[in-house]
């Protein structure tokens, strides 16, 4: 996973001790994926059990110090050419929620659209004022630039969130008006209470 | 959550002062009888010194209608709309055509820039014509240009500048003098992301200066700059989300992994 490659990114600008990783990986990502320190010693000694690491002897203060190996090294070069894989996306709690929601009974999921819209815009003015801080400055260090960088990431991402449901709302509303005004519909109830329920048991029943 | 206990206070309470704008019970109709077509249904809102506001919804949902109201360049079928503590039906033509000049500031799609003007000349007009010697008028419209880092397109015409210039010459213009209040219609339309992003950075900055402004976008991107994002259907308000400080957003995050 990616705490792996980003301890073995930090380690091969030198080596360093355990807790040293654990800040520069938040600094980095500007705590947005905080670590423990526990989660950083385990993933050391996984590395180090498969040779991408070594004890490298302590600093003045009696830290223990990690090197990266030349494995360590392949390894970390292999991650950044290789694109993250997106061909088996991880379960997503709102695309199921909404499947779900579809002519469920007593779920208007209009509604359910709106208040994660209202979430999403909601986090998406946090981000931005956030990176509005972050650009009140022009970013200097790599730390900086690299924040930047992740918390725009977020802000991207929720936009996608927020576009979709946007679209799976007008989406909703044509399909319910195609559906009431098509005459072979059936039964009006089903259009105009659950908007989706339509059309989704007519395209069952053409199969 | 940690984040939940600290709820911010409702709308009323957050902003101190008398609101800049305020909309009451404000409600516009077009035709009658059988083709009677509601844009807006009772809209309430107060927009305070210092505060972006949103306004995001489908199309049809009456976006602009609130707008063009508010700025009163169309009249409500019925409720109010209150700029700086005047109810503007109150005001006759004239009075209107000089708040408008002085208090309300319009930011447009197209820029509205009049070709034949030099941006400094385009922002100098309303001042102008509000009886401000010319030349107090053009420094006031090169500090204004100054201030957007746009000095150097100061004598040139709106064809020679670029879309996102053009846009914030507008903003500038729109800002001059003492109005407080800028209503601003897609604002980002013609833009591509970043330069959009930097108009919006720009208004930003003027509402953290104390100007209050409503912007209609049906980018979410951009709504992300606001304090306040209010959410239209069917010419109704039906939500609204107010942004928490930066600081409870990490610690919730925070709060939430650990």
């Amino acid at each position: 996973m990616s705490i792996r490659h980003g301890l073995l990114a930090l380690l091969e600008r030198g080596p360093r001790y355990g807790s040293r990783l654990r800040t520069e990986f938040e600094s980095r990502t500007g705590s947005t994926w905080p670590l423990n320190v526990g989660q950083v010693y385990t993933t050391l000694s996984r590395l180090e059990r498969d040779g991408m690491v070594v004890q490298d002897g302590a600093d003045d203060a009696g830290h223990d110090l990690y090197a990266i190996t030349d494995a360590g090294r392949t390894e970390l070069h292999t991650w950044f050419g290789t694109p993250v894989d997106r061909t088996h996306p991880p379960r997503d709690e709102l695309a199921i929620k909404l499947a779900m929601a579809v002519g469920a009974p007593g779920v208007d999921i209009r509604e359910v659209i709106q208040s994660q819209r209202r979430h999403t815009l909601k986090a998406m003015q946090d981000y931005t004022r956030l990176k509005a801080q972050a650009l009140a400055d022009v970013p200097s260090d790599r730390d900086e630039v690299a924040w930047l960088l992740v918390v725009e990431q977020l802000i991207f991402q929720a936009e996608a969130e927020a576009r979709w449901l946007d679209h799976c709302e007008s989406r909703l509303v044509r399909l319910a008006e195609a559906a009431a005004t098509e005459p072979s519909a059936g039964p009006g109830p089903a259009a105009t209470r659950g908007p989706a329920r339509a059309p989704a048991e007519r395209s069952h029943s053409q199969r | 959550m940690p984040a939940s206990a600290a709820q911010p206070p409702p709308p009323s309470s957050e902003t101190p002062g008398s609101p800049v704008l305020e909309l009451r019970e404000l409600t516009r109709t077009h035709g009658s009888g059988v083709a009677e077509v509601h844009a807006l249904r009772g809209i309430h809102l107060a927009v305070h010194p210092g505060e972006l506001v949103a306004v995001m919804g489908p199309s049809g949902s009456g976006k602009s209608t609130l707008l063009t109201l508010a700025g009163g360049l169309d009249t409500a079928t019925s409720g109010q709309v209150v700029i700086e503590g005047q109810d503007i039906a109150a005001l006759g033509p004239k009075g209107m055509a000089a708040l408008r000049r002085r208090s309300v500031g319009y930011v447009f799609q197209d820029y509205n820039l009049i070709p034949a003007l030099t941006a400094a000349e385009n922002i100098a007009l309303p001042r102008e014509l509000d009886g401000v010697p010319v030349r107090k008028a053009r420094k006031e419209a090169l500090a204004a240009l100054a201030e957007m880092k746009l000095e150097q397109v100061a004598d040139r015409f709106p064809d020679e500048m670029s879309g996102g210039q053009q846009q914030r010459v507008a903003i500038a213009r729109a800002l001059v003098g003492d109005r407080r209040l800028v209503l601003a219609d897609e604002p980002t339309g013609a833009l591509d992301s970043e330069t959009g992003e930097a108009v919006l950075a720009l208004l930003r900055t003027r509402c953290d200066q104390g100007a209050a402004a409503v912007m209609v976008t049906h980018e979410p991107r951009y709504a992300a700059w606001a304090d306040r994002v209010v959410f239209l259907r069917d010419g109704s308000i039906v939500d609204q989300t107010l942004s928490a400080g930066a600081d409870s957003l990490l610690s919730t995050t925070t709060g939430a992994t650990t």
